[in-house]
């Protein structure tokens, strides 16, 4: 398909990670059509100043490769009218940029809720903001409906969005969500500054993720800088990754189980949870892991008393996580549930290009780790784990199999470790600027990175792009015909982002 | 089930006694723990309202309740609505769209109310705070009583600047003899 859209034309030199091509209208609608006939998926759709990039995925031959459109008279063709995934993306765009897509199918804003002091943002000339008309939700027809506002503040301890229930009774009609309260203006924010205080900036995108987002903002970085990290810090990323991989999937089939009231799971899952995050700061000197991948390499060196926490940590789950697991699915009460619930369908997820447990436990077979394999991954891959059922049931078990592959992998890797230094500064100064994309498996799916470094180093654009842009939407499709109170257990099941997704 | 339910009355509580807040802690707790004290006896009420974080301190303020840190067994608890509520604990950095959600969570909560700023966003001094998206200090929006910083803090920060609120030092220490 690549070479069919793309043949003729020569990727960008200064770009590196993955091809950038420069597309034209023609082209962009041939893209829309592939989207549209499920040839490709969609990894990412991002403004930057006067032109469009996509991030495309061809699950046959496994390659990806950016393709960008220049803005002409303040538009560009949409590719929301052939891909439904793209919709919230180019109306995001539309917020921050003022890029105006044609025949956009939907043509609210999204991220702007008409509070920012200026609109269009991103724009080179934001503008003073226009009161906006109030949000209009979409309709549902149908005897004794009946709407159920929820959010932004909402259930307990949790991020901020809006769920606007569409309710027949207790089953679900329509849920549209409305997202966009934890916008902090980041992509802004990493404009001009250096690539530590952006590292910094990318570690707090999303909290749960610190450590992917720390991981990929540095592939992305030095694939533009062509620098290599020293093999020890290499490995070190990995078993920080899967550490939080398995810190999160803990709380989450805890606070699953919580949600359907069985809180016995929750109180057993979190005590392990807790254990994982005390070896993170004994090996790694911070619960979360924040701030400890770096371009360069990473901030602190593992010592033995560290590699025996994690170790006693992973042994520790060896014993005890076994005795959970048939909690969960030995307990009737609990199982009716969870089976059945939330249905996201093959074609759906495929469609949607939803990664993660998501996409996992709905036959989609794509993990960024084995299918576009970054080192340490290349070397030491480690086992997908797919489900046909794509129910709450199913992510529960994408997540119980990623914990005991994760912690088998950590104990491998610990054994194997590479010596050496831990980090190596990055002075390479490009004389013009340059562009580094890359792609990490974060625990709820894959992250793409884009940035762009030009003089003195300073970043000139960066796009962090998070797994739940595509999976917000599947949520959607999977309350329908469910009862309003499974509501939260699918919403935990699925456990989007909203920071992520709010930039 | 039953053999878990079992297993766990035969063995020790994990849930660990707290150590000592620190004095600028105390300090700042001072004034307001006669308040609580007054008003509320040892019950604690509290909603969260997460005012743009990014998640990290909402995963710490979750970890109060595991069997290890038990917030609830000093009278602490969190609630669905700000109705039912005490204290607000909001986080981040007061995002423009979350402007107007946290000032009537802050109306829609009965007095007496008390609102604890969390996490060096809630603070202020978090790096988000100069963006346009964000107003700041969760200060610059509703009165605010105590500052918990961090980034994001420990649930062992959050709980001894909690404690000092409630109950104070003296009290404290009384109900960690019994736990340990």
């Amino acid at each position: 398909m690549f070479k069919a859209l793309f043949g003729n034309l020569t990727p960008t030199a200064a770009h590196r990670g993955w091809p950038r091509v420069v597309a034209d209208a023609d082209i962009w609608q041939r893209i829309g059509e592939a989207l549209r006939e499920d040839k490709l998926d969609l990894l990412g759709l991002w403004g930057d100043g006067a032109a469009v990039h996509c991030a495309l995925y061809e699950p046959s031959t496994r390659q990806i490769v950016s393709a960008t459109i220049d803005v002409h008279d303040g538009k560009v063709p949409s590719l929301a009218v052939f891909h439904a995934p793209a919709s919230r993306l180019e109306r995001t765009i539309r917020d921050l940029f003022g890029i105006e897509f044609v025949a956009l199918p939907d043509p609210r804003p999204w991220l702007d809720h008409g509070r920012w002091p200026d609109s269009v943002p991103l724009a080179d000339q934001p503008r003073p903001h226009a009161p906006l008309p109030p949000y209009r939700f979409l309709d549902a027809e149908g005897p004794s409906l009946h709407q159920i506002p929820v959010g932004p503040v909402h259930a307990g301890i949790i991020e901020p969005g809006h769920f606007r229930f569409t309710a027949s009774g207790e089953t679900v009609v329509r849920l549209e969500e409305r997202l966009g309260y934890t916008h902090k203006g980041i992509e802004k924010l990493l404009c001009g500054k250096s690539i530590d205080e952006a590292g910094r900036i990318a570690a707090r995108v999303s909290g749960d993720s610190t450590v992917a987002y720390s991981f990929v903002f540095a592939l992305a970085v030095e694939a533009a800088l062509e620098f290599h990290p020293p093999p020890r810090a290499v490995w070190m990323r990995a078993v920080m990754a899967e550490l939080e991989r398995i810190a999160n999937h803990l709380g989450d089939i805890g606070a699953i189980c919580n949600d359907a009231a069985f809180s016995m799971m929750h109180a057993e899952c979190g005590i392990l949870r807790e254990e994982v995050l005390r070896a993170c700061t004994v090996a790694f000197g911070h619960r979360l892991m924040m701030d400890r991948i770096v371009p360069g390499g990473v901030a602190v060196d593992l010592e033995p008393a560290g590699q025996h926490a994690i170790l006693s940590v992973t042994q520790k789950l060896r014993r005890q996580f076994p005795e959970l697991i048939e909690l969960y699915e030995n307990t009737a009460s609990l199982q009716d549930r969870t089976v059945g619930t939330g249905v996201v369908t093959a074609a759906l997820a495929a469609r949607f290009a939803a990664s993660g447990y998501v996409g996992r436990a709905s036959s989609r077979s794509f993990d960024a780790r084995i299918c576009l394999p970054y080192p340490p991954y290349d070397a030491a891959p480690i086992e997908i784990v797919v489900r046909p059922e794509g129910d709450v049931d199913a992510r529960v078990w994408v997540r119980i199999r990623e914990i005991q592959l994760s912690a088998g992998w950590l104990e491998a890797a610990l054994a194997s470790l590479p010596l050496g230094p831990v980090h190596l500064p990055v002075i390479t100064a490009p004389a013009a600027p340059v562009e580094g994309s890359a792609l990490v498996e974060g625990f709820r799916g894959d992250i793409l990175a884009y940035v762009r470094i030009g003089p003195g180093r300073r970043i000139e654009r960066c796009h962090l792009r998070d797994p739940s842009w595509f999976l917000w939407p599947l949520l959607e499709a999977a309350i329908e015909g469910n009862i309003v109170a499974d509501f939260p257990l699918c919403n935990k099941s699925f456990n989007c982002s909203y920071s992520g997704h709010d930039l | 089930m039953r053999r878990r339910l079992f297993k766990n009355l035969v063995t020790a509580p994990c849930t660990e006694p707290v150590s000592k807040p620190t004095a600028a802690l105390e300090a700042a707790g001072a004034q307001l723990r006669g308040a609580i004290a007054r008003s509320l006896g040892r019950s604690l009420a509290i909603r969260e309202v997460d005012a743009g974080s990014c998640n990290g301190c909402e995963l710490e303020i979750h970890a109060l309740s595991n069997a290890l840190y038990d917030v609830e067994r000093f009278g602490i608890r969190f609630v669905a609505s700000p109705r039912h509520a005490d204290l607000l604990l909001v986080t981040g950095p007061v995002t423009l769209n979350m402007r107007e959600a946290l000032e009537r969570t802050y109306a829609a909560t009965p007095a007496p109310k008390w609102v604890v700023a969390v996490g060096d966003c809630g603070a202020g001094c978090g790096m988000f705070t100069d963006s346009y998206a964000c107003v700041g200090a969760v200060s610059k929006v509703i009165p605010v009583d105590l500052v918990i910083r961090g980034c994001p803090p420990t649930p062992t920060d959050l709980l001894q600047g909690l404690l000092v609120l409630l109950s104070g030092g003296a009290a404290a220490a009384g109900v960690n003899a019994k736990h340990s």
